[in-house]
């Protein structure tokens, strides 16, 4: 930045008077920087001595100038002119900015200056001003990056200032700029506001695609602006309020029509785009959640937006009152624009100009009239109160309603209230459940359920149904209903517990500020009255005791605004919410378990409403409605349904997870895949220094990395970038415990913030990882490139890893023991959803929705890639282009995204360890299981199918031809599998002995797999090489287990699943012809995508290990056999451990076999199929075995991360 | 103004505080043929009419020369045996009336005198005309913050609909009656969120499902008694807190119930005449606050 802005900043400076030598002293200092990038030592010391350019600048007179500039800056607002109005933000934002950005400090500058000049004179300059300065910015670039990453070691936080604006240049990577934004929103308060309004609109300027924008504000004005295009809703939101002067603003939301003229709320979280699709960007500003106590907002211009959202309910007859009320009502709305009643002011007719009621009569405008004359010397802002005293009792305020059907068929209304929900039939209320009474609510098609706590003498729960007209409708109240629930009744936003895993559902969450959050936040605003003109008066407003106020210190306003009620907090939370995912992961697991769930809805209860609603009798809906809803008699159908159920799901839809992250990620890295072989290359020229070059650009490839690892389990990805976003948005929300400073300086600067290394194993796995990746690929700096990613990813996985556990001998034993614990509990749900078929169909449904939608959602170029792809054979299009299956996976509700985890458990009656060990071969089966069958036949629905229940509400109803598309590729992909599989038994010969040390040993070969398969991304080129690596690694592991065989033998004949001997084969690594699709990023995606086809062998290894008892086990004694297995392709990795416990009842031999398969995905991969061909393995293994259960866990993994 | 809007606040759903105000009153004279005809659900005791009037008569007297109401008393129509209990015929709330339409098709005239009483009082009246609709004030409970109205042989959910229309300030929610002639059979409201309740288990039952039903918390008031559960309850200025409730002599343990109200004015009122023919304490009189004279 410095270099970059240095000359301009002379050419400022010394119009502004400013000491030359500041400038000089900045540009020696960067150049320094630049010299100094090799040591970080140097830098650091540099850092500190001479602060780096933007602390320079801090220091430097200039800033110091700005400082005295804001009451220049209040001159110059009102000076600046049209052209500035569009910029108007950082208008008024730029006071604070200055200190700490130059660009800013320059405007500023730009703009004090034409302060003093004319304005005509002045608009031009500052044009060019800006203009001069984003060319100069682009060309330096470089040399900025550069400067940045010096830098970064020694201050976190100018460097990552850095990095934005860098990034920011980059075309593609504007999303991920305002992503950062946000970042440092959080740290830096005012910044960020300031930042984020500018470079959104000079952006705009240059390269962004901007898309105009019109709200209809609350006083009927309509207020426009442009938007980049991938904004996000909080974008536009903040805009509109801050138009608005509005502080307390988590009542507010925007609304757009869909095609069906239902009003959705925007997600602020959530890119506009993709929300309102190919709608018209027009929205309206209302009041989304009603405070249920008015007069408890802190400020008058709040409680003014609620009047007139109140006038609007009332006048169109949403918020139904008598004819008194309406006249009262009007009164104060008279005296609230007009003033007192001035007989002759106002004539007659002065009322007719006003709607106060859907039928306005002249007796009641009368009447309203005569009411006004009461209200004499009632300053607006009481009479706004009064007003609001009165319409909060209304019985409809704040009730959202929706129309449905009970089961019967008849039409009712759902009220959707603080309080719970409302039923309504005509006008009357026939039922409420408030939200202390209800267990979850979910819904399921063009269905909503709530499950409701059972009364005081009864002991089951009941589900009541209700049929939405259409599916949308039914989503749309059930968002409602979570949004509702969490702004009133939590004191926090409520975390999707079990987002990391598979989710089943939509993962909608509201992500903003509960009432209790706002209501902290709004007791902190400290700002005098700010004015407003309220709409048809012309007078000034007055605060309550009835001073009038004047303008406000808008410099104040900005402050608080970005530290206390900016968005920032929003993140915070999201950030919290992160933690406590991380620490529910174990209850995460149990996706299908409705006891599990149930606990997290007791955990929104609080005391209080329980007080209030003691354990009130249930409804008795047929007592004493008998148009209501009666229970629902399919309780099982129900609790398959649970999957869907709001507060379990309660994390939002992946597809909405993601779209969180695609802005920040998915631009910032487009290109990836193309420029990764260069980066590869680059840390081994680079021995131990190559953090820094390495760590240029990390934080684009790191999430890059992720992504495509992640994008192996679907949900995975999802995941990762929801959590990354968290992580980003609260920076230093995550501290490094584990990490020594050092360490930490070692990561990019940019992922320094964002990656979670709080797990203590970090550095011992690093270690590890490091160790072995040496040993294998005798290059230093490869290896650290790949140990460090590997080793966050390992931290990240940790806690819930299955796979990873086994690379960490300690936990393995504790893991295992917990997962069975879960699996336990998941058994039933996981049967019933064997059972359902349809649920596999819907599961297919919803993928093809998902794709659908994400076609719609993409870029005009993507559609045209995934065609080409629908059209490769799947392994091609599996392997090969990471980002878009990504999109796509991440789009698909949870449950198909990330499948890390596939624990498959097999029952036999009459297991023959013959079975288990001919595996493939042997296929007479004797018992195929049902459920078996279903579950293949489900193919890629498979374990998701739990999942795909959930899916199927979201997606429902879509696509059929898309549809058809995914059942293509998929039976390419079957056909591969297949081929893989048999390949796979022939090659399963050599059978050893291993110890639970195995464990680690796998893990190893697991972590070079996957490296490799990252190289193989990067560079096609490379992995050939590699590969025999690879495979050479492997035979020496194996034959290390086979010395630890003997150990383990021992131990064998314990039954315990956790300690097992275990029997290792190894087979040949097949070697299978792949594709790979490489696809650019967002920018350059289209022209690369189409002609990247390299192919790419892949290879395939798999090692059993089988218990030294096997064969004897035959025989009838209890064992305990452990195999694992590791399939490795070129973007995926599947470890899969097999437990199989033998029984002995009367003569006949029981074996159950668990199979843990862990799928790491390095490009994205299909889940779905990825679990078809587990559960297809396990059954060609096991002939005469059932599949019994099917559990999948998901897993996200942070840092994965980054070599270039 | 502020006192204007208050009290009309108060009335528009703050009700809590509101409940009770009363200015003004209607009743209306029994008829000799109350003996004979009027509508029972069981055969019982016979109506001693001089009793009867006696009590009745005390019952004004109380309203009028006690509490300070201004009294509407409206003349008795023998053809209308059961028109003394004008609460079936009228539900105002506020400055709104609705006239209702009995469910027992024999009352249906009682109205007419009561719109003309209300309409001098310049009440905006609602006359429900919907002959599908039926609907006894009995059957229609206000607490202040909302009404509930109880589906009884005398009052149907078109009538419901009817008053919700009418008060659209208020939340109506509808609550099923049992083994009663009326929801008010066996509760009232005895105080601002205070809601007295019978101790059967019908009417437990129902007082459950008001409460699942409200948004409001209420406090319950269980009198061993149901039909000592119907009570009135004013708030007079200057004398704050007034309740009518039945006589020791008739319900004793239930008026020990009562008399823990403290901050009650207690006023003990005989009704054992009027009960034989289901005749309870709100039923003989429609209570009315004018806030305002327009």
């Amino acid at each position: 930045m410095t270099t970059e802005v240095g000359p301009e900043t002379e050419v400022k400076k010394e119009s502004e008077q400013l000491g030359a030598d500041a400038v000089n002293e900045k540009r020696e200092e960067a150049t320094e920087s630049q010299e100094n990038q090799k040591s970080e030592k140097t830098l650091s010391e540099e850092a500190q001595s001479t602060p780096s350019p933007e602390l320079a600048t801090q220091s430097s007179p200039s800033s110091q100038k700005k400082e005295k500039d804001p009451p220049e800056g209040k001159g110059i607002s009102r000076f600046i002119p049209p052209w500035l109005k569009k910029q108007k933000s950082y208008s008024l934002v730029e006071p604070k900015d200055e200190a700490k950005k130059k660009p800013v400090e320059e405007r500023q500058a730009a703009e004090e200056r034409e302060s003093q000049l004319p304005e005509d004179i002045a608009q031009p300059k500052g044009n060019l001003e800006e203009a001069t300065i984003e060319s100069q910015q682009e060309t330096k670039k470089n040399d900025k990056e550069e400067e940045k990453h010096s830098v970064s070691s020694a201050d976190t936080q100018p460097a990552k200032e850095d990095n934005k604006e860098s990034e920011a240049e980059k075309v593609a990577n504007e999303q991920e700029e305002q992503q950062k934004v946000e970042e440092k929103r959080e740290t830096k308060e005012v910044q960020t506001a300031e930042i984020k309004l500018e470079k959104a609109p000079q952006k705009a300027l240059k390269k962004i695609k901007t898309v105009p924008c019109k709200v209809m504000l609350l006083d009927g004005t309509e207020y426009s602006c442009d938007l980049e295009k991938r904004a996000k809703g909080q974008v536009l939101f903040d805009k509109v309020c801050e138009q608005l002067n509005l502080l307390e603003k988590d009542y507010f939301g925007l609304l757009f029509q869909d095609n069906s003229d239902q009003k959705n709320w925007l997600d602020s979280s959530k890119e506009i785009k993709r929300q309102i699709r190919s709608l018209p960007w027009l929205f309206t500003f209302n009041v989304k959640f009603y405070p249920p106590d008015p007069s408890q907002l802190t400020e008058d211009i709040t409680r003014y937006f609620l009047c007139l959202q109140l006038r609007q309910d009332i006048a169109s007859g949403r918020l139904p009152c008598s004819f008194v009320t309406h006249a009262l009502l009007g009164s104060y709305t008279l005296q609230a624009e007009l003033g007192d009643y001035d007989s002759e002011e106002h004539n007659n007719h002065y009322i007719s100009e006003f709607q106060f009621a859907p039928n306005q009569t002249k007796e009641m405008e009368d009447k309203v009239v005569e009411l006004h004359k009461t209200h004499r010397s009632l300053t607006p802002a009481q009479a706004d109160s009064h007003f609001l005293e009165n319409a909060k009792r209304l019985s409809m305020y704040g009730v959202d309603l929706h129309h449905a059907k009970d089961s019967e068929g008849v039409d009712i209304m759902l009220g959707v209230c603080a309080n719970g929900l409302l039923i309504y039939k005509d006008r009357l209320r026939i039922n409420r459940f408030a939200w202390a009474k209800i267990l979850k609510i979910s819904y399921k098609r063009s269905n909503f359920y709530i499950k409701v706590r059972p009364a005081e003498l009864e002991q089951f729960e009941s589900t009541i149904g209700f049929k939405l007209p259409n599916h949308r409708a039914a989503k749309r109240l059930w968002k409602v209903c979570v949004e509702h629930h969490t702004f009133y009744r939590l004191v926090s936003p409520e975390q999707p517990p079990k987002a990391k895993f598979l989710t089943l559902g939509s993962k909608f969450r509201y992500s903003g500020r509960t009432q209790a959050q706002t209501q902290q936040a709004s007791n902190l605003i400290d700002r005098p009255a700010p004015y407003f003109e309220r709409t048809s008066s012309k007078r000034v407003s007055r605060s309550l005791d009835g001073a009038p106020v004047g303008i406000t210190d808008q410099s104040l306003l900005r402050d608080f605004s970005a530290a206390t009620v900016g968005p920032a907090g929003d993140i915070v939370f999201a950030g919290e919410a992160v933690g406590q995912t991380k620490l529910k992961n174990g209850e995460g697991r149990d996706v299908n378990g409705s006891p599990t769930k149930i606990p997290q809805l007791e955990l929104t209860q609080d005391e209080k409403s329980l007080h209030m609603y003691p354990p009130s009798p249930r409804l008795h809906c047929v007592s004493s409605c008998p148009t209501n809803l009666p229970t629902v008699p399919e309780m099982d159908m129900l609790l398959d349904i649970s999957e869907e159920d709001l507060f379990w799901e309660y994390v939002h839809s992946p597809s909405d997870c993601w779209e969180c992250s695609p802005m920040r990620v998915i631009p910032t890295h487009s290109g990836n895949e193309v420029t990764l072989p260069n980066n590869i290359l680059e840390p081994m020229r680079l021995p131990v220094s190559h953090h820094s070059s390495a760590i240029e650009g990390k934080p684009h490839k790191t999430v890059d990395y992720k992504d495509t690892e992640f994008s192996f389990s679907l949900s995975f990805s999802k995941l990762f970038a929801f959590n990354f976003l968290s992580l980003l948005d609260r920076e230093g929300y995550i501290s490094f415990p584990s990490l020594p400073k050092v360490c930490i300086s070692y990561l990019p600067p940019g992922l320094q913030h964002y990656v979670p290394i709080t797990s203590p194993s970090f550095i011992p796995s690093f270690l590890l990882l490091f160790v072995l990746l040496l040993s294998a690929f005798q290059s230093v700096p490869f290896s650290l490139t790949f140990s460090l990613p590997l080793a966050l990813s390992l931290c990240y996985l940790e806690p819930k890893a299955t796979s990873l556990s086994a690379s960490y001998d300690n936990d393995l034993n504790d893991k295992a023991e917990e997962e069975e614990v879960e699996t336990g509990k998941e058994e039933t749900q996981q049967q019933d959803l064997d059972k359902t078929q349809d649920n596999l169909l819907k599961h297919q449904a919803s993928i093809s929705e998902l794709k659908r939608n994400f076609m719609e959602s993409t870029p005009e170029p993507r559609p045209n890639e995934w065609e080409k792809r629908r059209i490769t054979p799947l392994s091609l299009q599996t392997q090969g282009s990471s980002h878009e299956t990504l999109n796509i996976v991440e789009e698909k509700q949870q449950a198909e995204v990330g499948i890390e985890e596939t624990v498959v458990i097999d029952e036999i009656n009459r297991g023959k360890m013959q079975a288990v060990t001919g595996a493939g071969e042997t296929r007479k089966v004797e018992h195929l299981s049902k459920k078996d069958s279903s579950s293949l036949s489900s193919d890629s629905s498979s374990s998701s199918s739990s999942s795909s229940e959930s899916e199927d509400e979201v997606v429902g109803e879509y696509q059929p031809h898309h549809r058809a598309a995914e059942d293509i590729i998929r039976e390419e992909q079957e056909e591969n599998e297949d081929a893989k599989r048999k390949e796979e038994c022939a090659t399963k010969v050599i059978q050893s002995v291993e110890t639970v040390q195995e464990g680690s040993k796998v893990t190893v070969e697991h972590t070079q797999v996957t490296a490799k398969a990252l190289a193989q991304e990067n560079a096609v080129a490379i992995k050939t090489g590699e590969k025999n690596v690879m495979e050479e690694g492997k035979q020496d592991l194996r034959a290390e287990d086979e010395e630890e065989q003997l150990k383990i033998n021992g131990d064998g004949s314990h039954v315990d699943i956790d300690v097992v001997p275990q029997i290792i084969c190894c087979s040949e690594p097949p070697v299978v012809k792949t594709e790979m699709v490489t696809i650019s990023d967002a920018t350059q995606r289209t022209e690369i995508s189409t002609k990247e086809v390299p192919i790419v062998q892949t290879e395939t290894k798999t090692i059993t290990y089988e218990s030294p008892q096997f064969d004897g086990s035959s025989g009838g004694d209890a064992g305990v056999l452990l195999s694992a297995q590791t399939i490795t392709s070129e973007s995926v990795s599947t470890t899969t451990t097999t437990h199989i416990t033998k029984t002995v009842k009367g003569g006949v031999s029981e074996t159950r076999i668990e199979k843990r398969i862990v799928i790491t995905g390095d490009a994205d991969i299909d889940h779905d199929q990825a679990l078809a061909q587990a559960i297809k393995e396990a059954k060609e293994q096991h002939p005469d075995m059932s599949v019994t259960r099917v559990v999948v866990h998901k897993e996200t993994e942070l840092a994965e991360e980054g070599e270039e | 103004m502020a006192g204007l809007s208050s009290s009309s606040s108060g009335g528009g759903g703050g009700g809590g505080w509101s409940l009770g105000r009363c200015s003004h009153a209607v009743v209306r004279a029994l008829p000799e043929s109350l003996r004979q005809h009027a509508l029972r659900i069981e055969k019982g005791q016979e109506v001693d009419f001089a009793r009867a009037e006696r009590e009745h008569q005390l019952y004004v007297a109380v309203l009028k020369s006690k509490l300070g109401l201004q009294v509407l008393e409206l003349p008795a129509d023998e053809s209308l045996p059961d028109c003394v209990f004008v609460e079936d015929v009228a539900v105002v709330c506020e400055e709104t009336a609705l006239i209702t339409r009995p469910g027992a098709p024999s009352r249906r005239k009682e109205v007419d005198a009561m719109k003309k009483a209300l309409e001098s009082l310049n009440l905006n009246i609602i006359e429900m005309t919907d002959e599908n609709a039926t609907l006894d004030g009995g059957d229609v409970l206000f607490t202040g913050r909302e009404f509930f109205v109880g589906l009884s042989k005398r009052t149907n959910q078109r009538g419901a609909e009817i008053l919700a229309d009418t008060f659209k300030d208020y939340a109506v929610s509808t609550v099923p009656v049992y083994d009663s002639l009326h929801l008010k059979s066996f509760c009232s409201m005895a105080g601002p969120n205070l809601i007295a309740i019978g101790s059967t288990e019908a009417a437990q039952k129902t007082l459950k499902t008001m409460q699942q039903m409200s948004d409001h918390r209420y406090d319950k008031l269980t009198v061993p008694d149901d039909a000592a559960a119907n009570c009135i309850y004013l708030n007079i200025p200057g004398k704050g807190h007034v309740l009518l409730h039945r006589a020791p002599e008739e319900y004793p343990e239930s008026a020990k119930v009562f008399e823990k109200l403290k901050d009650h004015m207690l006023i003990p009122i005989t009704n054992t005449e009027m009960e034989k023919v289901d005749g309870l304490l709100t039923c003989r009189s429609v209570l009315i606050n004018k806030t305002s004279e327009l």
